[in-house]
């Protein structure tokens, strides 16, 4: 009787922790692809996240169904992260990377103000895409939503993966994020992988905010939080690869989830980070990180 | 002789006129200066967007019938943004430059802290719109507030629930400013009121998902009924996560949700059910008829919604009952001294506001009691108000 409690408990924390995990991965392989292709640290990830969202509930509210609504919160994010690239990192270039970086924080203020203008200053909500019925699962309670949720992360990862390793345009991303010179030697448009990597990433952060608001409701800040919790997710898979970021997100949900249920709600951020910085300190590249070797 | 310097000789004639006018003029009808710091941008927008808004329809209303004592009220506002440094800056201007005779808001515990001192070293009455207890308890010689607080809307479920005889209670607490604060004030009223606090979890603003720790109140030994002190999209997330594990406890939230957007968020399924203190305008015409506040209730609510064409809230009426416990303690005053008026607002005896029968004294800077709070149960996505 109290060992199944305790696996329906369990279960419940899993549950809870991977689809939150599965939000964390979408803005950490967002974070990794624009890394690979230019070093940079895109803080305004969480702003794609918060697009999506955004975007799908005022279309939606205006009153076209819920897919073209998600479509259209998708392209809207995606002009955005070309815009991005294409008003404020692309002017820029050759600056030092620490540069860039504060340029992508600025875009991210920018963008909450505007968000904040065009949109309001509320939280929304979207409907379930199918129902608020939880599903009874060994005892555990599982939001029909939360399937949405990991199985639109799964599709994102394998079709990235696929991308990546099976087109040619893939491969040039590819070589970009392994070097940069001999990949633009050897005739791959860097610039072009840089825009493509805006446009990817900011496509990915979109769906995963449409995927999440469901659940997690959303606002025009919701970005910032997600950001910061993205990036400790690449850190802690190790920043520039894809599956490290997979890694590391679903990871510091599951810390956050069996934290908050097992040890003390009052300190699972900290037990999260605590965990990070344990094995940071021990692998400093992260669990899947390359190892930056000093040549001489 | 060009046309510029004709104006400017005209300006000058009309400046001298002016300033030969204004000592005669200040001495019969100078007027009340009654200043605001509100934050009517920024986080806290939608409490100091209405209590802007009241503050300068009520002034206007009150000037067209007269003004008070046979003077004008002059409203000066200042908009802080929410931030508590800008609100003392501003106080100071008040003081200094404005030379306010009374002060009506500051809208958030922190912008008021901040603001009080300046006040009460220049002996100006400062009647505050914001909830924290910390205000008006230790009492200050010369600053009041009109919201009720985080303590008593605890007294009032915890009073409920000893009636009902569910006394093990959950608290599920974001660990937010307005969360923090009441939670700290429940575990501190909790035994007084013979309640005995059995899980004690907690969720950050901004988390997005609290089955963890509703799951752990679900297994605690004895839990009878669960409370929830939160503010923001938090409480309709637990709401939400309340349903989904299926969990049939009685559910309280606090007065920090008591808007429509609350049951939209939760959505009213998940809503269902939920009880909460709030204050009375939330359902001002399901009052019965010999409801002391009912009147003044839908006067305001009248008011404000034929003005600004957007639902009434009970920040905006705080701002009501500030300036209308100044307006009557001027009156009564018949003077525009600071400790005169502070006095007279201390004689404030039945006053009837928008958040409750309102009687202070030396040595209550508030002067509400619990019935100020209504409980509410939400049905069929309406609040409705509850048998006491």
């Amino acid at each position: 009787m109290a060992g199944h409690i305790m696996t329906a408990e369990l279960l419940q924390f899993l549950v809870s922790g991977l689809t939150v995990g599965a939000v964390y991965a979408l803005v950490a392989l967002g974070f990794t692809l624009i890394y690979n292709a230019s070093d940079v640290v895109n803080f305004a990830q969480g702003e794609f996240v918060m697009l999506g969202g955004m975007v799908t509930v005022f279309v939606h509210a205006a009153g076209l169904a819920l897919p073209l609504a998600a479509a259209a919160a998708i392209i809207v994010a995606v002009a955005a992260g070309l815009l991005l690239h294409r008003l404020a990192i692309e002017p820029a270039r050759g600056a030092s990377a620490v540069t860039l970086i504060i340029i992508t924080i600025g875009a991210s203020i920018f963008l909450r103000g505007v968000a904040q203008i065009v949109f309001d200053k509320r939280f929304h909500q979207l409907p379930a895409f199918s129902g608020n019925d939880p599903i009874l699962l060994g005892g555990a309670a599982i939001l029909p939503q939360s399937f949405w949720v990991l199985g639109g992360a799964v599709l994102v990862f394998t079709a990235l993966f696929l991308f990546l390793e099976r087109t040619l345009l893939g491969k040039a991303v590819l070589a970009t994020a392994a070097n940069r010179l001999a990949a633009r030697l050897v005739g791959v448009d860097t610039s072009f992988v840089l825009a493509l990597s805006f446009g990817l990433s900011a496509a990915i952060g979109a769906l995963g905010g449409i995927l999440i608001t469901p659940i997690t409701l959303t606002s025009f800040d919701v970005g910032t939080l997600l950001a910061l919790k993205g990036f400790a997710a690449a850190m802690l898979g190790g920043m520039g690869s894809p599956l490290g970021a997979v890694a590391g997100g679903l990871l510091l949900g599951l810390l956050e989830s069996f934290a908050a249920g097992t040890i003390s709600s009052a300190y699972k951020d900290a037990v999260a980070f605590i965990v990070i910085l344990g094995v940071l300190f021990a692998m400093p590249q992260g669990l899947f990180g390359r190892r930056s070797v000093e040549r001489v | 002789m060009g046309l510029g310097s004709m104006f400017r000789r005209g300006v000058l004639a009309l400046g001298a006129t002016a300033m030969l006018a204004l000592p005669a003029l200040a001495q019969r009808s100078e007027p009340i200066r009654i200043g605001a710091v509100l934050s009517v941008t920024g986080p806290a927008s939608f409490l100091g967007d209405p209590e802007d808004k009241t503050l300068r329809l009520y002034v206007n209303r009150i000037n067209q019938a007269g003004g008070v004592n046979g003077r004008q009220i002059q409203l000066i506002v200042y908009d802080d943004g929410g931030d508590a440094n800008r609100a003392r800056t501003f106080a100071t201007r008040l003081v200094e430059d404005d030379r306010v005779h009374a002060m009506v808001g500051g809208t958030t515990t922190g912008t008021t802290m901040a603001m009080r001192p300046v006040f009460e070293e220049a002996r100006i009455p400062f009647i505050s719109l914001a909830g924290g207890i910390e205000i008006v308890d230790p009492v200050s010689p010369y600053t009041f507030k009109t919201p009720h607080t985080d303590r008593m809307a605890c007294e009032k479920i915890f009073a409920e629930l000893r009636d009902r005889n569910l006394t093990r209670v959950a608290l599920i607490s974001g660990t937010d400013g307005f969360g923090q604060s009441m939670r700290t004030q429940c575990l501190r009223v909790a035994q007084a009121m013979g309640i005995t606090v059995v899980a004690d979890e907690q969720y950050g603003p901004r988390d997005s998902d609290m089955t963890p720790q509703l799951t752990r109140i679900r297994n605690a030994q004895g839990v009878q009924a669960v409370v929830n002190p939160g503010f923001g999209q938090g409480p309709a997330i637990v709401t939400r996560g309340y349903a989904q594990l299926g969990i049939r406890l009685p559910l309280y939230q606090s007065h920090g949700v008591a808007s429509a957007q609350f049951i939209q968020l939760a959505t009213p399924a998940a809503a269902e059910g939920v009880r909460l203190p709030a204050a009375a305008l939330l359902v001002a015409e399901q009052l019965p008829a010999n409801d002391p506040q009912r009147q003044v209730l839908i006067d305001y609510k009248t008011a404000f919604e034929r003005e600004f064409n957007q639902p009434v809230s009970t920040f905006g009426g705080h701002a009501y009952d500030g300036l209308m416990i100044l307006v009557e303690a001027l009156k009564r005053a018949d003077s525009t001294d600071g400790t005169r008026l502070r006095d007279a607002i201390r004689q404030t005896r039945g006053f009837v506001g928008t958040g409750g029968v309102v009687n202070m004294s030396a040595t209550d800077h508030m002067g509400l009691d619990l019935s100020a709070f209504r409980m509410v149960e939400i049905r069929d996505g309406q609040f409705r108000l509850s048998g006491n």
